[in-house]
């Protein structure tokens, strides 16, 4: 549907073209190296190429000899520049006293700890020249040995942080339930582990900033995800008052997570403009995206999981390992917490005492990744519970459906969180209704009797396994609607748009709440000039939280029309109504909204909430595996997901497919590799492998809107982070069930051809192989 | 990732080329479609003064046919022989093996003489030209000369061509219509190196055993190599399944595959074998086709 | 060493001429040079095809030529797809098939498709696939993109006089 159809017919949850499109497609977009402007230079890094070392001497005189040179930077500028220290980087969310030692410098001080980290910052004429001074730099570093893995973290023969005793920066528990019960006839304990990977967008990270010394305002474009947040992180290490800062959101080229939150170079680049008063751009090349941005995933856990002997879970227990790399950064709070606490998913756990450690080692620091812990948890709980249900003699999808949470035990109580301590419940949904939509859209019943049967060289198996994903997280998101001269509106929001269709999504439902056509509907978003408080995208929030707040400004709004057609018709505002397009009526006379505009006509209010929504559902799969290469061919994969209201069904689906993809890339393909010295084996896309066209072309997504959520007018529920949780879960319960006369049980990610070749070959994993 | 200042010449002729490479004594690099130099740059892994760009160098893009066989100019792209229909006849095994070569972008910039060059271990056209006993004219200062395909590789990414000599051509020879062949190869996704490959083609004497067995395994080595043994557990023999296990068994223990990044010794030596079986089955069975 | 040529070409119908330094990547000279920002630079090593161009009527990686190799050729980039205001049909179909999302990869996508097309007008699923599997995309998991290039033949079939 166009937007000129859009009078006639309600817009939320219509399939409309985006209003995104016409642009990015005719490569019209802007993103941040798009950017050009006047007297502008390039800023490069040089980034530590040993994992742990003490930096004796930085030797910049050879890049400053360069002509095209204007500035090199270390720690001892950036110290001088902030009254004696080098500024650190703090955590977003979840921070607590005990991480505050680990967290990063803005850029190395003293020691480096992971390679990549930042040591030195060139700025040149052009970004070419840039790359070139960074080889003129000659780095003095004593080497220390590396903690390559979590293991070494905990034997901690070397300390990242000489002054903590330990390499494990942090505990949480998730708990419920009072005390185990004593004896429960069946246990199955199980270690599983999945690998470092992460989000990799195709656009990498880039920054524009620019210092205006008459009025002493900083700008920062290219900003992503938590524009306000990192706003108010660079006013404080810059001493300057958040009012003076703007970060600009542009076009983004995906972030899944990692794009946006506070990084070194976040700080250095706006540094680098003030200093020089001329304009830096920074872009970072994909080798500095791979060392750089945040990884995420690696995890290990051993866990035991109670039951009856009818399956009945009783108890979940165990410890979860994150190896979180060198510092703890701005997310990095996150991924320790949702694992423990996403544990249990949609089923009913009695009993749960599961304790996530956060270990530091010698390698890029880690943070949110598209369902951060989720995903983990998924794999690591529906593998053990297929396990379970083989060993116990009971059908898998039988053992799901006798321990989902029912929907008359909703609201059901999730664990509970410490440090700090967090409690959640998940709201609303049909479990099992979405377990029994996904079973018949795979057909389930029909190729139930392929599991295990050699059909053309290959061994066929399927999978499933059921989530809940949390989403539209708090405290709040703003949104403004301002009545421009022609009546037209501008909607600005504080939700950030890293390309799921935020402009859409937020013009639809604007458009329906003040019945106004698309065509007379802008959306800004993202930027901190255009709300006075933002949040951002992250917990698949922007619906959630960035729609409603568009709500209540609309409603907002509708008063403040009222008010003044009732001053110009002088008459009670009660006796106002209001028409298509906010026409305010009274009597036989009307007043058109340009009319009004003149009056100054805008709302800004904000949308609180406290409590967590949960989408929901079941994800199945086919596969044929060929058992002489260990080669996985995805037959068929269904996802289906109720996340309470569809905004945009083309939009909707879009995001859920797209999640899959990443997930079988993370259950198959990705995986960021080290050396025992802490090397980056994997920095370039030909060896970190993405998933392709031709790779899983059998993927489709049904979403539901079955439960709406009550925590928000829109009843909608966070949607883009479903349907990548429990792809590495599923699959591996698939692959498991095809290999079943090998008894198989996948339980290390990435399920590369090599690693099915060894279990079907029962071949022992040796200790110098590399992680 | 920004490349490193070279300087660059695009001559006019073959004898240029190599003037201005044997003037820069070793300090110059050829670049042909530059789909494999130019990474290499992006990364800084070499920083050659000068690049000697061939593409105005005329007459190094023809594919001729002939009793002789098929001869390639070094500056033929895979697209050429994709778009060249006298090929499936003439060489279907070149256009087979050709078809796993890297992406469609790549391909319309890729040349032959370039990834021979450039010597990857895991590349097709080295493991086809090395099974085909092709032959590699090469140019220098000092003039041409031949050298065969199994004494052109020396290691990964090496080869014998000097600082100041430029591949021509190669010409594999001409190919019986009797052949039964098949290229197998397995990689992780469509397009990328192979972690294992196997080229093999055999003709049959008058009793129809197999003779002129010919198997190399790409992947697996340093440079590609005729497994003699493996052939020879074939030769000779009628072409049953029994014998079809032989050779592939026998080729699984003459690879000496390293462990890397992306796949173990062990798993490598499986998968020659895995390979190897499966190429000489559709082989086989290309024979019943045409029979 | 820092050596410039003057190359001349046709950049989507229209001549340019401009000094490149020799080291100047064709996507570079594109973006930064000629301030053609359509074509994006993904990963400058030639795997992500975010910069693929057209080039003499083959799709190529933009990050793997150099400027100076396109003296005398006649370049087509995304910017030359649309006509005016009007979206292309290949263009239009990706529209309608939601076949982008965050757009940094749509680009050098919609150039391959448009040179696959219009070589091959024909192209099936599998053909469609494997010609896409030379550009990422991190956002869509690809289905919609093959259904939009799928969903545009017709259009590249009436171009060239066939009756589908």
């Amino acid at each position: 549907m166009t937007a000129r159809e859009s009078l006639e017919t309600s817009l939320v949850g219509s399939p409309i073209e985006r209003l995104e499109d016409a642009a990015l497609l005719r490569g019209r977009g802007c993103f941040i190296d798009d950017v050009h402007e006047q007297g502008m230079l390039h800023a490069a890094f040089l980034r530590s190429p040993v994992a742990h070392g003490r930096i004796r001497a930085i030797d910049t005189s050879g890049a400053r000899a360069l002509p095209a040179i204007r500035a090199v930077y270390t720690a001892h500028d950036v110290a001088k520049f902030a009254k004696g220290s080098v500024p650190t980087i703090p955590l977003r969310l979840m921070s607590s006293p005990e991480l505050v030692p680990f967290e990063q410098p803005v850029i190395a001080d003293g020691k480096v700890r992971y390679v990549g980290e930042p040591v030195a910052m060139v700025v040149a004429d052009t970004a070419a020249e840039a790359e070139d001074a960074i080889e003129a730099i000659a780095l003095d570093i004593e080497m220390l040995p590396a903690i390559a893995n979590r293991r070494a973290a905990v034997a901690a023969e070397t300390l990242l942080f000489e002054k903590h005793g330990s390499n494990v920066a942090m505990h949480y528990e998730a708990a419920k339930g009072e005390a185990r019960a004593q004896h429960t006839p069946y246990v199955r304990r199980e270690r599983f582990a999945v690998q470092r990977h992460t989000a990799v967008p195709m656009e990498t990270r880039g920054l524009l900033a620019t210092w205006d010394g008459a009025s002493a305002r900083l700008t920062v474009k290219g900003a992503a995800k938590v524009p306000f947040s990192t706003r108010r992180v660079l006013a404080k290490c810059m001493e300057l008052p958040e009012a003076s800062i703007d970060l600009v959101e542009l076009n983004v080229g995906g972030s899944f997570g990692v794009r946006g939150e506070f990084y070194p170079e976040d700080f250095m680049v706006p540094f680098a403009a003030r200093t020089l008063g001329r304009p830096v751009k920074w872009i970072e090349d994909r080798r500095e995206n791979l060392l750089a941005s945040n990884h995420a995933r690696e995890m290990d856990c051993e866990l035991a999981l109670a039951c009856e002997r009818d399956g009945t879970i009783v108890s979940l227990e165990g410890d979860v390992w994150v190896d979180a790399g060198a510092y703890v950064r701005a997310s990095a709070s996150i991924p320790p917490r949702s694992v423990a606490q996403s544990l249990c998913g949609p089923y009913r756990v009695p009993f749960v005492r599961i304790t996530s450690h956060l270990a530091l080692t010698n390698k890029t620091p880690t943070g949110t990744y598209r369902g951060p812990g989720r995903f983990e948890a998924e794999f690591f709980r529906e593998r053990l519970l297929d396990m379970a249900a083989r060993e116990l003699g009971i059908d898998p999808v039988e053992l799901r459906r006798r321990n989902l949470v029912s929907p008359t035990q909703l609201p059901y109580p999730l664990p509970t969180m410490t440090s700090p301590e967090r409690r959640s419940e998940l709201d609303s949904g049909d479990y099992a209704m979405a377990l029994d939509r996904c079973l018949a859209e795979i057909g389930w019943r029909d190729k139930a009797a392929l599991q295990g049967r050699l059909i053309d060289r290959r061994y066929h198996g399927l999978g499933v396994g059921c989530f809940v994903a949390g989403g539209a997280a708090g405290p709040r998101e703003t949104a403004r609607i301002m009545v421009e001269k022609d009546g037209s509106l501008a909607v600005y929001v504080g939700s950030a748009s890293v390309g799921q269709g935020l402009e859409t999504i937020c013009a639809q439902i604007a458009s329906d709440a003040l019945r106004v056509p698309l065509e007379r509907i802008r959306v800004f978003h993202g930027s901190t000039s255009y709300v006075s408080e933002g949040f951002g995208s992250y917990h698949s929030r922007s619906t959630a939280m960035g729609g409603s707040a568009i709500l209540v400004a609309a409603e907002s709004l509708g008063k403040r029309v009222r008010k003044a057609a009732a001053q110009r018709f002088a008459c009670p505002r009660e006796d106002i109504t209001l028409g298509p397009e906010l026409r305010a009526e009274h009597g036989g006379r009307s007043l058109a909204l340009a009319e009004l505009a003149g009056d100054g006509l805008s709302a800004e209010e904000a949308f609180s909430n406290a409590h967590i929504t949960y989408s929901y559902g079941a994800a199945a799969a086919h596969v044929a595996v060929d058992a002489r290469t260990g080669h996985v061919d995805v037959l068929d994969y269904v996802n289906v997901e109720d996340v309470g209201r569809v905004i945009n069904p083309l939009t909707a689906v879009g995001q859920a497919v797209g999640g899959i993809v990443q997930g079988l890339g993370g259950t198959f393909l990705e995986h960021l590799q080290y050396d025992d010295d802490g090397q980056l084996l994997t920095a370039s896309l030909a060896d970190y492998m993405l998933p392709t066209a031709s790779d899983f072309p059998n993927v489709r997504a049904v979403v539901l809107e079955h439960a709406r959520s009550p925590c928000n007018p829109l009843g909608a529920k966070g949607g883009g982070e479903g349907s990548i949780a429990p792809v590495a879960g599923v699959i591996a319960n698939a692959v498991a069930s095809a290999l079943v006369d090998f008894d198989v049980q996948p339980r290390e990610l990435p399920l590369t051809p090599q690693r099915i070749w060894e279990l079907i070959h029962d071949r022992e994993r040796t200790t110098g192989s590399v992680r | 990732m920004k490349l490193p200042a070279f300087g660059y010449a695009s001559p006019s002729s073959l004898s240029d080329a190599i003037a201005l490479l044997a003037a820069a004594r070793g300090t110059a690099k050829p670049i042909a479609g530059g789909q494999s130099l130019i990474p290499v740059l992006a990364f800084r892994l070499a920083k050659p003064a000068l690049l000697v760009d061939l593409r105005n160098v005329p007459g190094l893009d023809r594919i001729r046919i002939g009793a002789d066989g098929v001869r390639l100019g070094a500056m033929v792209r895979w697209c050429d022989i994709e778009a060249d229909d006298r090929l499936r006849g003439a060489h279907p095994l070149l256009v087979d093996a050709v078809s796993h070569v890297a992406h469609y972008q790549i391909r319309n910039r890729g040349t032959v003489g370039g990834s021979l060059a450039h010597a990857d271990p895991a590349a097709e056209l080295p493991g086809v030209a090395v099974a085909c006993e092709a032959e590699l004219t090469l140019m220098g200062p000092q003039g041409s000369r031949v050298v065969s395909a199994s004494d052109f590789f020396r290691g990964a990414l090496s080869t014998v061509l000097t600082d100041d000599e430029l591949i021509v051509e190669v010409r594999l020879p001409a190919w019986p219509n009797s052949r039964r062949w098949a290229f197998e190869e397995f990689a992780r996704r469509r397009g990328d190196f192979a972690l294992a490959g196997i080229v093999a083609f055999y003709d049959r004497d008058a009793s129809g055993r197999a003779t002129n067995t010919r198997l190399v395994a790409i992947g697996t080595a340093q440079y590609p190599r005729r497994l003699r043994r493996a052939e020879a557990a074939l030769d000779g023999s009628p072409v049953d399944e029994q014998a079809i296990e032989r050779a592939a068994r026998a080729a699984r223990l003459e690879v000496e595959p390293a462990s890397d990044l992306h796949a173990s010794a062990d798993y490598r030596r499986s998968l020659v074998e895995t390979l190897a079986e499966r190429a000489l089955l559709e082989a086989r069975a290309r024979a019943d086709q045409a029979s | 060493m820092n050596e410039a040529r003057s190359i001349r070409f046709d950049l989507n119908g229209k001549a340019v001429q401009i000094d490149v330094a020799t080291h100047r990547t064709l996507a570079d000279c594109l973006r930064h040079d000629l301030l053609q920002t359509g074509t994006h630079v993904g990963c400058e090593h030639g795997v992500c095809g975010a910069c693929t161009v057209i080039v003499d009527g083959a799709a190529v990686r933009a990050c793997l030529m150099l400027a100076v190799q396109a003296d005398g050729a006649r370049v087509t980039t995304v910017e030359g797809l649309a006509s005016g205001d009007r979206l292309s049909p290949l263009q239009t179909e990706f529209r309608r098939h939601h076949a982008l999302q965050c757009g940094f990869c749509t680009p050098g996508i919609l150039t391959t498709a448009h040179a696959l097309l219009t070589n091959e007008p024909d192209a099936d699923r599998p053909r469609i696939r494997e010609v896409l599997s030379g550009n990422l995309c991190r956002c869509t998991g690809y289905v919609p993109i093959v259904e939009a290039v799928y969903a545009a033949r017709d259009a590249y079939r009436s171009e060239r006089g066939t009756d589908s």
